[in-house]
């Protein structure tokens, strides 16, 4: 039995991909013998899927410099749902294999991009983007080291101008950082084996995190006939939109792409087209406010708490918080700085009641998460500004007095 | 009330009116099931779930609220259904001794109108066959070997053979439901049909089966055969007793999406039916070689009877018909092959002691848990699948499925409502006589009649019509449109009135219902 949410997952994502939607897809059985598979086949969308032809937009920064940007675009084939196996795992010092089958039979969405990426670093990004866009959209989590977004790579090489060689597949990538490595290794170790002679074989590696490289995979065997055959259980899949729907269908029955369109959020590159232009911020500072999880959001939060203008609470948030909560492992929800006690510290240091120095020393205070308020903490440890004129002349007379040769100036705010 | 009687008319007052109770019923089904024991109907007999039941049943009469016609209603299910908590084997090793976990929905639905299940009824292995004969647990055999009526005209080959083996094939691959109705030790029986499997055993039986169209009822827990033909199979002695299960079982099932979605409404068929409104089709591809005479015969008689009785019979053409056969097979034997894929030894049923690999543990599994039948349609299936071939056979049959299913739509359209043909080439044959060829031959001759209905989707339903020469039954089958039932049921009890088929008779029946009511003569009903 289809599961519509798996359906309307797939509906939305092949929209926010600018994908076609087709009215009709239907269902496949793949069959192959593994232990993971129970049923021994598995259902798929082979001769039809649900979304084709859309792209996906990313940006990558020019030679590690933030403030150049670029926008590349890689072509999305297809969206497909399928359902996954379950889990193998293997014990190679008992020579047995535990199968897991908990997740056999839950839905999944593959999506296969076109060949347009030319090195780990396109990749990472590429998938960063999707990342970002699968959990705007809700379809999924999308974490890697959980296993709800799992990436193959496929790589190959070939000379300019002459046609694509043959690719290998490259499996057990856990993360994006291993993704970039997996993808620079591979094309490397191919450009090393045609180099030397060898030619590429069309097989299934995997990425081993520890070394760094990969290795043929012993279990998938090159070319299998997988007898596909239609899924007598399942009838295709019939999608509708506000043209086609028929007047008197229950609408429990049916899913219209017209009315998901409607509703769907906006996507990453929207929101930060927004905040760039509604605060005011560089467009790389929009980039690592949405990379990290809540940190837009925090940022928001604390300009409106705040009189600083929010083109200088950037910095407070990309520098100051961002490094600790990296230091920290932490992430911006479990920051003991929240952002109503960061927008104090910024309104105090606004209001010219203490320097930027001080501010600083405050938040460090701030971060040992015992309750203090920023005013606490600055009468504390006596950081406030003298602002009466007299005094802080007495001061620097006495100073000056003191200090007859050497008379420092001090810039005092 | 008798074992014999009919369902709703009979037995089903005589419960409300508390002349016979649910338990009593139940034991007496079960006593015969044991006296019977030589048919290897059943496989699985659930004496003291039964039991239990039956006193749950006797206790909502007793309050007055019975669940509905079928409350304490004793029933046995084929073997291929799952039910929860009892063994469900498909006369396979493979699932011997395997316990289901849930009840298919068609199970479910009897027990939650208070039917009682007596066991689970024996068939050829995974519903292979035409003569449930291929089961691990031995053949069924044909009440009707050892009727009165078949027993006078069998010309005993001589006085040293042993009588044993005069037995009739039951017919399949539902042989065990068809048997236990036949033998009275159930009121109806769920079988399956996929190619025939209902309708067929119910011909050599002498009982009615109906095979629903395709998309009616629910398949959820009855394991897959072919998925795009496979439907759940009701067995009854009478044709309005099949009505009443068809309103207890049919209506869509949000757990198999095959199911439409349109709303089933339950009906009652009339007593008084007029069929001179109507238009009867008389196949002329459906005169098929190996069609016995006296069933010919039996065909034209029964057509007669609809011409006098003020219907209109015409002669219609289903031109593809002789190539169901070579379609059906390449279609069910993949679907076969993709369907017993997830026998692997590794979740349940048997598993085999090879342990040096996983893949030589799933060969070795598959090769002890599978007989040869299942096996040869599994290779064949997976041939027809390759990539090589898979346009030249699977998609080809796919084609001419669509040319034989649009034969049915013409000779519908032109005008006829329901088409008449005969169920079977012929009457039972002896066990000894049928097994001299292999199944797949004998699955091919059978099915030539059956498997068209099957094809199209199509309601179809085998009436008892007469005895053959042998003292055996021989039915003739109806076939209506999509979701029709309601006509095609009609028009079944009426010829099913005129035709007044005989009541086997059986000695061990005669015992068990001695003393007690007996109104009736004959299985059909005034």
């Amino acid at each position: 039995v289809l599961n519509r949410r798996c359906v309307e997952a797939a509906v939305m994502t092949g929209l926010a991909l600018n994908c076609h939607i087709n009215k009709k897809s239907l269902f496949d059985r793949k069959h192959y013998f593994y232990a993971d598979m129970p049923a021994g086949y598995q259902i798929t969308q082979q001769r039809v899927p649900i979304a084709v032809n859309g792209s996906l937009s990313y940006s990558l920064c020019i030679d590690n410099k933030m403030n150049q940007m670029v926008t590349k675009t890689v072509r999305i084939k297809q969206i497909q749902l399928e359902q996954d196996s379950g889990k193998s795992l293997h014990d190679d010092t008992r020579s047995q294999t535990l199968v897991d089958l908990n997740r056999a039979g839950v839905g999944l969405m593959e999506l296969v991009m076109e060949p347009d990426m030319c090195c780990g670093e396109e990749a990472a990004a590429a998938v960063r983007e999707l990342q970002l866009i699968l959990q705007t959209l809700g379809s999924s989590q999308a974490v890697m080291a959980e296993g709800q977004l799992r990436v193959d790579a496929n790589v190959s090489v070939h000379h300019p101008g002459e046609p694509y060689g043959v690719r290998t597949e490259v499996k057990n990538i856990n993360s994006i950082r291993f993704l970039a490595k997996a993808v620079d290794y591979e094309i490397q170790r191919q450009i090393q084996e045609i180099g030397n002679g060898g030619t590429i074989l069309n097989e299934t590696r995997a990425f081993d995190s520890k070394l760094g490289c990969t290795v043929p995979m012993r279990d998938k065997e090159g070319k299998q006939d997988y007898r596909f055959m239609p899924e007598p259980n399942l009838p295709p899949l019939i999608l509708y939109d506000a043209k086609s729907l028929p007047a008197n269908m229950n609408h429990q029955q049916v899913i219209n792409i017209d009315w998901i369109h409607e509703r769907l959020p906006d996507l990453p590159s929207v929101i930060r087209e927004k905040l760039v232009e509604q605060y005011g911020i560089l467009p790389e500072h929009s980039f690592t406010l949405l990379n990290e999880d809540g940190l837009a959001e925090f940022f928001e939060s604390v300009v409106k708490q705040t009189q600083m203008k929010p083109k200088k609470v950037i910095g407070w948030i990309l520098n100051d918080l961002l490094s600790y909560l990296k230091q920290h492992s932490l992430t911006v929800k479990e920051s003991p700085v929240t952002s109503f006690l960061l927008a104090d510290l910024l309104n105090l240091l606004e209001k010219k009641e203490i320097s930027s120095t001080a501010a600083k020393r405050v938040l460090a205070e701030l971060w040992k998460g015992e309750g203090k308020t920023p005013l606490e903490a600055v009468k504390e440890h006596k950081l406030e500004l003298l602002q009466d004129q007299k005094e802080l002349e007495q001061i620097c007379q006495a100073v000056i007095d003191g200090q007859e040769n050497e008379v420092i100036m001090m810039v005092l705010r | 009330a008798a074992l014999k009687d009919a369902l709703r008319s009979q037995v089903s007052a005589a419960l409300r009116e508390g002349r016979v109770t649910p338990t009593e019923l139940c034991q007496r089904c079960l006593a015969l099931i044991k006296s019977t024991k030589f048919l290897n109907a059943y496989i699985t007999v659930t004496e003291e779930t039964a039991l239990k039941q039956a006193e749950e049943s006797e206790e909502r009469y007793k309050r007055g609220q019975p669940l509905g016609i079928l409350d304490g209603i004793p029933i046995a299910v084929k073997d291929n259904f799952n039910t929860a908590g009892i063994e469900t084997t498909c006369a396979s090793n493979m699932l011997k001794g395997y316990i289901s976990p849930y009840n298919a929905t068609v199970v479910q639905k009897l027990l939650d109108q208070g039917a009682v299940l007596l066991g689970k009824t024996n068939l050829d292995e995974f519903a292979m066959g035409s003569g449930s004969t291929d089961g691990v647990f031995g053949p069924v055999r044909n009440p009707w070997s050892y009727s009165k009526q078949y027993k006078e005209k069998s010309v005993s080959k001589s006085h040293s053979e042993d009588k044993e083996s005069d037995w009739v094939i039951s017919g399949g691959s539902s042989g065990g439901s068809a048997a236990a109705v036949s033998s009275f030790t159930c009121f109806a029986a769920l079988g399956s049909d996929t190619g025939g499997s209902t309708r067929n055993p119910a011909a050599h039986c002498g009982v009615v089966g109906l095979k629903p169209t395709y998309g009616l009822i629910s398949r959820h827990g009855l394991i897959p055969l072919v998925n795009s033909m496979d439907v759940p199979g009701i067995l009854t002695r009478c044709v309005d007793d099949a009505a009443v299960l068809l309103g207890s079982l049919a209506g869509h099932d949000p757990k198999d999406s095959t199911t439409i979605q349109d709303d089933f409404k339950p009906f009652e068929l009339p007593n008084l039916i007029d069929v001179s409104k109507l238009s009867i089709g008389i196949p002329k591809e459906y005169h098929a070689p190996g069609l016995s005479s006296e069933i010919l015969a039996l065909w034209l008689k029964a057509a007669d009877l609809f011409k006098n009785a003020g219907a209109k019979v015409v002669e219609v053409s289903l031109p593809h018909t002789r190539y169901s056969i070579v379609c059906y097979h390449v279609l069910c034997t993949a679907e076969v092959a993709s369907n017993m894929a997830r026998f692997d030894g590794l979740e349940y049923g048997h598993r085999s002691d090879v342990k040096d690999s996983t893949e030589s543990m799933y060969a070795a599994t598959r090769r002890e848990g599978f007989n040869d039948v299942v096996r040869g349609r599994i290779l064949s299936g997976n041939y027809f699948l390759l990539k090589q071939n898979y346009e030249k056979y699977f998609v080809k049959a796919q084609k001419v499925r669509r040319l034989i299913a649009n034969d049915f739509v013409k000779v519908f359209r032109s005008g006829v409502d329901i088409l008449l043909t005969p169920t079977t080439l012929s009457d039972a044959a002896p066990y000894t006589e049928f097994i001299q060829e292999d199944n797949r031959t004998r699955s091919a001759q059978d099915d030539i009649l059956t498997q068209a209905a099957n094809m199209a989707g199509l309601p179809a339903i085998n009436v008892p019509t007469a005895l053959s020469e042998r003292g055996l039954p021989v039915g003739l089958q109806f076939i209506g449109r999509s979701f029709q039932e309601k006509q095609l049921l009609t028009v079944a009890k009426w010829f099913e009135k005129q035709v007044q088929f005989p009541m086997i008779q059986l000695e061990e029946v005669k015992r068990h219902d001695s003393g007690v009511f007996q109104h009736q003569q004959s299985a059909s009903f005034s």
